[in-house]
C-alpha cells in the first residue's frame, strides 16, 4: 500500500468571472520513503493540487475525487480531523519563509506550540526538542538563536527554521512547495542538501513541487509533470529526463537553459501559458503542440503505459514520432 | 525536437491571445461593471439621482415659497398644519406656518451644494498637496506634512463656530470653515498612494526613459490617483454634510429665512413633543437616506476600483 | 559585434545612507556600500552579464549607469562622454539611446495607459514633433519586431500575460533605437518556456539592431546563453570577469567557484554526482563589510592576507580578471 493515493482529483474555483478548472483528474502516488517532485508551470496546478489535500483550497474552491493517506481518505475532512493529520503525518513549507513565520511571534514559541499541542509535551520539554531541531537544520548557536524574532534571520536561515518546524511531529510526508524559489542559488544548494539529508535521517516521503528542472533533476525519484490542471508524463525522474515520451515535457528539456551546453539559441516552446477560464475540451498543450492534430484539441488523452512500467503519459500522438 | 522558427512564434502569439477585436478593456470599464453589480451602490446611485433631481424640479410644484408664512397655520401647526394635497402643505408646514416642502427642497439644495462644493475643494486642493508632497519626498514632504499634523490637531469644530461667531454666519463663512480643514484627509491619502506609485517600475521607466517630473506626476501618477481620490471623495460628502448639520443644529448655520437640512432637524426635533412629527421626519429622511447613499456608494467604488481585482 | 567601446564604467562606487532604529535624528547615517569601485567597458553589439545574489550590488549598478540613484564617485563614460558629470538635462538626450527592461513585466506598464501609448511615449517624449500617423507607424514596427500583432494596440496591460508584458516592455525600448539596452532580471519572473522566448527574441534583435545589452539575472544559465562577457559580484565588488564560456571551463574566483557548483543541472546523472562546493554562513552586513577580500568570511581557501590586504582585480589570463590572492 503506497504512503499517499491521489486518485480523481478534481479542483475547481467559482470565481466572478467563471468557473476555473484548476486541477482535472489527477492520478498518483506516494511511497514510503520517496521522493515525488511535481512540476509544471503558472496555471498547471501543481500547487492547487497539495493545497487541495492538505485542505488549504481558498473558500471558493472545492475539491472532489479520493486522497488516501495510510489507506484512510483524507480528502475534504473537517478541520478538527484534519489538524491531527497535519504536522503529525503531513507537513508542508512554503516559498516565502518570511510570510510562513508569524513576524510578531519568537521563533521559540512558534516552535514549542507545534509539540505542545500536537504531542502535549511541556513547555521545557517542547523547548528542548525545539533547540535540537534546530541543530539538525545546522542553524549555528540554536539555543541562543531560537529566542529571536523571524526577521532577525536571513532567508535561507528562515527556511532552515521552516524545515525544523515542518519535522518536529516526525511526520511520514514532507511536502515542499517551491522551497528554495525565492532562495539565492548558493542557499538554494545548501537547503535542497539539507534536505537530502534529512530525508536520509528521517525515512519521510517528500512531495517537491518546482518550476526549477535543474532542482528536480537531483532531487527527486519520480516526477510528474502536469499542465492545465492535467498530468502530462509521469515516472521516474531519470526516463523523463533521459527520454522524454511527451511533447511537452520535451519541450521544457529542450527549453531550459542548460550551464553545461554551449548552444548558442534556446528551442522554445510557441505560445503563452494557459487560460484557465476557458477549458479545453482535448488536451490542454495540444495549441502549443507541434505534433498536436485533429484529435488532441477535440478528446482529452488519457493517461496510459510506457514501456509496462511505472512510467505513464497522456498523448495521442505515438511514441515513435516523438522520441 | 520541436521546431519553432520565428514566425511560428509570431503566429502562437497572437493568436492565443484574445485578438477579437482592437478594442481593450480599460480598467475604468471593468471598474464600472463591477460597480453595476453591485446592487446597493447601484440603487443608491439611483436614489440619489432622484433627489438631485427632486431638489431641481421640486419647486415646480411648490405651491408656497420657501418662506411665505401661511398664516393660518401659524402657531397652530398641530392642527392645522398637517401634510395634506389640498392646502398646498404636502410636507405639512413648521411652527411659523412655512411650507415644509419648499423648504425641504430648500434645505436639500444648500445642503447638498456644501457637501459637493466643500468636497471637490478638498480633493482639488488636498490632491494637489499630497502628490506634490509624496513626489518631491524628502525634507519637503517632511515638512508639508507636518504642517498637515498640525492643522489636523486644532479642535475642528471650535475653530469652525469661533470663526462662525467672530466673522458672522453666512454660507462663505461656512465654506471657508469646511474648506479649511477638510482637505487635510485627502492630502493624506493621495500622499500615501504616490509614496505607492513613486517607487513602481514603471514610474522607473518613464524616468530613464527622459519623461520630465511633470509629465510623470500628470501622465502616470494622478490616473492612477483617480481611483481612490473618486472613493474618499464620495465619503467626504457626507462628512462635509453632517459637519455643516451639526453646524445648524447649533443654531450657527445658514441664515434665515435660508434653511439646510441640520437647521430644519434642528426646529423639527424641537416641536417633536407637539404632535407635529412630520417636521422632523420629512427633513430627517431626506438627510439619513443621503448620507446613506453616499456611502453606498463610496463603498461600491471602492470595491469595483480595488486594485486586487485589477 | 565591433571592437568599438561604448560604454566605459570607470571605479563607480554607490553608497546609500541607513540610519538604524533607536537614533536619534541627528547622528549621522552609516554608509551602505552598495557598489564598490567598479569598472568594465562594453562594446557595440555586446552583452554583458552580470551575476551575483542578493545583496551584491547588481541592481544598484544598473540603475547608476543610468543615473537613477546618485552615484558617490567614478566615471560613466559613454561614447566618450561622462554622464556622471552632467546636468539632468544635459543627460536627457542621451536616455535616446540608453533603454532599460524590468523584472516585473506588468508593473513596469502603466495600468491606466493603453500599450500603444505606452510604446510610443518615448517617441513622443524625444521627438514631440511627431505626426500621429509617424508614430503609429513605428509603433506597429516595433510591435512587429517582438512578436506582438498590430490590433492589440488599444488593449491594456492587465489583458497580457508576462511573456507578452515583457515585449510590450522591449517594444517601448526600441522605439528609439537604442545602442544599449540595460536588462533588470528580465526573465526571472517568467516561466521557463517563456523565458526561452524572451531570451531567444533578445539575441535576435541584439543580431539585427547592433543592441548592447547589459543583462542582470541570479540565473547564471540563462546569463551565460545569452552573454558574451559575465562579470560576477559580490557585496557590491567585482570578483570575477570573463568570456562567458572561460567563466564556466575555469573559473577562477572561490565565490564563482561555488555559484557554478550550485547551479542545478537538469541532468540527472550530473547532479546525483555532482560534488558540491557549499558556502556556509551568511552574507556580511553591507555597513561593515570584512576589511581586506569581502569574500574572506565564507571562503574555502582563506589565509590570514585575506584580511589584512584586499585582492587587486587583476587580469589573470587573457581577457580574464579575478579578484583573489589564491585564484585558480
Amino acid at each position: 500500500m503506497s504512503l499517499l493515493e491521489v486518485s480523481n482529483l478534481k479542483v475547481r474555483f467559482e470565481t466572478a468571472d467563471g468557473i476555473v478548472n484548476a486541477v482535472n483528474n489527477v492520478n498518483f502516488s506516494v511511497e514510503e520513503g520517496k521522493i515525488l517532485a511535481i512540476v509544471g508551470e503558472s496555471g498547471s496546478g501543481k500547487s492547487q493540487t497539495v493545497f487541495a489535500m492538505t485542505g488549504l483550497l481558498d473558500h471558493n474552491g472545492s475539491a472532489t475525487g479520493s486522497v488516501k493517506f495510510e489507506g484512510e481518505e483524507i480528502l475534504n475532512l473537517t478541520n478538527k480531523k484534519l489538524n491531527k493529520i497535519r504536522a503529525e503525518k503531513i507537513a508542508m513549507i512554503f516559498q516565502d519563509p518570511m510570510t510562513s513565520l508569524n513576524p510578531y511571534v519568537r521563533v521559540s514559541n512558534q516552535m514549542t506550540e507545534v509539540l505542545m499541542h500536537h504531542q502535549g509535551l511541556s513547555k521545557s520539554d517542547a523547548l528542548r526538542q525545539s533547540i535540537s531541531m534546530l541543530d539538525a537544520v545546522k542553524i549555528p548557536d540554536a539555543s541562543n538563536r531560537i529566542g529571536m524574532y523571524p526577521h532577525e534571520f536571513s532567508g535561507g536561515m528562515r527556511q532552515r527554521v521552516m524545515i525544523a518546524i515542518s519535522l518536529l511531529c516526525k511526520p511520514k510526508l514532507l511536502i515542499a512547495d517551491e522551497p528554495t524559489t525565492a532562495l539565492d542559488v548558493t542557499v538554494q544548494a545548501q537547503i535542497m542538501q539539507l534536505l537530502a539529508e534529512l530525508q536520509k535521517d528521517f525515512g519521510m516521503s517528500i512531495i517537491l513541487i518546482s518550476h526549477d528542472l535543474g532542482v528536480v533533476a537531483g532531487n527527486s525519484d519520480d516526477m510528474l509533470v502536469m499542465y492545465g490542471g492535467e498530468i502530462m508524463e509521469i515516472g521516474k525522474t531519470e526516463s523523463l529526463y533521459v527520454k522524454p515520451t511527451h511533447p511537452y515535457t520535451q519541450g521544457l528539456m529542450s527549453a531550459v537553459p542548460r550551464l553545461n551546453d554551449s548552444e548558442k539559441r534556446l528551442v522554445t516552446i510557441p505560445g503563452n501559458p494557459p487560460n484557465m477560464m476557458k477549458p479545453s475540451e482535448g488536451c490542454p498543450f495540444s495549441p502549443r503542440c507541434s505534433y498536436s492534430n485533429d484529435k488532441c484539441s477535440n478528446v482529452s488523452p488519457i493517461l496510459s503505459n510506457v514501456n509496462n512500467d511505472d512510467h505513464f503519459r497522456a498523448c495521442h500522438v505515438e511514441i515513435e514520432r516523438i522520441a | 525536437m520541436i521546431v519553432a522558427n520565428k514566425n511560428k512564434i509570431k503566429d502562437m502569439a497572437e493568436n492565443l491571445s484574445e485578438s477579437e477585436s482592437g478594442v481593450g478593456r480599460s480598467l475604468w470599464k471593468d471598474a464600472r461593471i463591477r460597480f453595476i453589480q453591485n446592487k446597493a451602490a447601484t440603487i443608491s446611485l439611483f436614489v440619489l439621482v432622484a433627489i438631485i433631481f427632486f431638489s431641481f424640479i421640486g419647486p415646480y410644484f411648490a405651491v408656497w415659497s420657501y418662506e411665505q408664512i401661511d398664516w393660518n397655520a401659524m402657531g397652530s401647526a398641530a392642527r392645522v398644519g398637517m401634510p395634506s394635497i389640498e392646502s398646498g402643505h404636502y410636507f405639512g408646514t413648521d411652527d411659523l406656518g412655512r411650507d415644509l416642502y419648499s423648504r425641504v427642497i430648500q434645505g436639500t439644495q444648500i445642503s447638498l451644494m456644501v457637501g459637493v462644493l466643500g468636497a471637490t475643494v478638498a480633493v482639488i486642493v488636498g490632491t494637489l498637496y499630497g502628490a506634490t508632497s509624496g513626489y518631491l519626498g524628502g525634507k519637503t514632504d517632511q515638512i508639508m506634512m507636518r504642517i498637515v499634523d498640525i492643522l489636523m490637531s486644532i479642535p475642528y469644530m471650535f475653530v469652525l463656530i469661533l470663526l462662525l461667531v467672530v466673522f458672522g454666519r453666512s454660507i462663505g463663512m461656512l465654506f471657508i470653515g469646511i474648506g479649511l480643514l477638510s482637505w487635510l484627509d485627502m492630502s493624506r491619502i493621495v500622499r500615501g498612494q504616490t509614496l505607492n506609485l513613486k517607487n513602481k517600475e514603471f514610474i522607473e521607466a518613464a524616468k530613464v526613459t527622459g519623461v520630465n517630473d511633470f509629465k510623470i506626476i500628470t501622465r502616470h501618477i494622478v490616473p492612477n490617483l483617480l481611483g481612490i481620490v473618486a472613493v474618499y471623495a464620495t465619503l467626504l460628502v457626507p462628512g462635509i454634510i453632517l459637519a455643516e448639520s451639526f453646524i445648524s443644529f447649533l443654531g450657527l448655520g445658514v441664515q434665515e429665512p435660508s434653511t439646510s437640512w441640520g437647521a430644519l432637524i434642528k426646529e423639527g426635533a424641537g416641536t417633536i413633543s407637539y404632535d407635529t412629527e412630520w417636521q422632523l421626519l420629512f427633513p430627517l429622511a431626506f438627510f439619513v437616506v443621503s448620507l446613506f447613499c453616499f456611502y453606498f456608494i463610496g463603498d461600491g467604488l471602492r470595491d469595483a476600483l480595488d486594485p486586487k481585482e485589477r | 559585434m565591433s571592437e568599438q567601446t561604448i560604454l566605459e564604467v570607470e571605479n563607480l562606487k554607490v553608497n546609500f545612507d541607513v540610519s538604524s532604529e533607536g537614533d536619534m535624528p541627528w547622528t549621522k547615517p552609516k554608509k551602505l556600500q552598495a557598489v564598490n569601485d567598479i569598472s568594465f567597458t562594453l562594446n557595440a553589439g555586446e552583452t554583458l552579464g552580470i551575476v551575483g545574489e542578493s545583496g551584491c550590488g547588481k541592481s544598484t549598478l544598473a540603475r547608476a549607469i543610468v543615473k537613477m540613484v546618485p552615484a558617490e564617485s567614478g566615471k560613466v563614460l559613454w561614447l566618450g562622454n561622462d554622464l556622471l558629470s552632467l546636468s539632468d538635462s544635459e543627460t536627457r538626450p542621451y536616455r535616446k539611446q540608453i533603454q532599460m527592461i524590468f523584472q516585473d513585466p506588468l508593473a513596469s506598464l502603466n495600468p491606466r495607459m493603453n500599450i500603444g501609448e505606452i510604446i510610443a511615449e518615448p517617441l513622443r517624449t524625444h521627438y514631440p514633433k511627431t505626426s500621429e500617423t509617424d508614430i503609429k507607424a513605428r509603433v506597429s514596427d516595433v510591435m512587429n519586431k517582438v512578436g506582438l500583432l498590430d490590433n492589440l494596440v488599444n488593449r491594456y496591460p492587465h489583458e497580457f500575460s508576462g511573456g507578452q508584458c515583457q515585449r510590450i516592455g522591449i517594444a517601448r525600448a526600441l522605439i528609439l533605437k537604442p545602442k544599449l539596452i540595460i536588462c533588470d532580471e528580465p526573465v526571472s519572473a517568467l516561466d521557463v518556456s517563456i523565458q526561452a522566448q524572451v531570451v531567444n527574441l533578445l539575441m535576435d534583435l541584439q543580431e539585427e539592431m547592433e543592441l548592447a545589452l547589459i543583462f542582470i539575472a541570479h540565473d547564471l544559465s540563462v546569463v551565460k546563453h545569452i552573454s558574451t562577457k559575465i562579470m560576477v559580484l559580490y557585496l557590491g565588488n567585482m570578483v570575477e570577469l570573463a568570456n562567458s564560456n572561460d567563466i564556466y571551463q575555469n573559473p577562477s574566483h572561490p565565490y564563482t567557484q561555488a555559484l557554478i557548483s550550485a547551479v542545478p543541472i537538469p541532468d540527472p546523472n550530473i547532479e546525483k554526482n555532482k560534488e558540491l562546493i557549499l558556502i556556509e554562513g551568511d552574507l556580511p552586513s553591507p555597513i561593515n563589510p570584512p576589511s581586506g577580500c569581502v569574500f574572506r568570511t565564507r571562503c574555502h581557501k582563506v589565509q590570514d592576507i585575506c584580511s589584512e590586504e584586499k585582492p587587486e582585480f587583476i587580469e589573470s589570463s587573457k581577457r580574464h580578471n579575478v579578484a583573489c590572492h589564491f585564484h585558480d
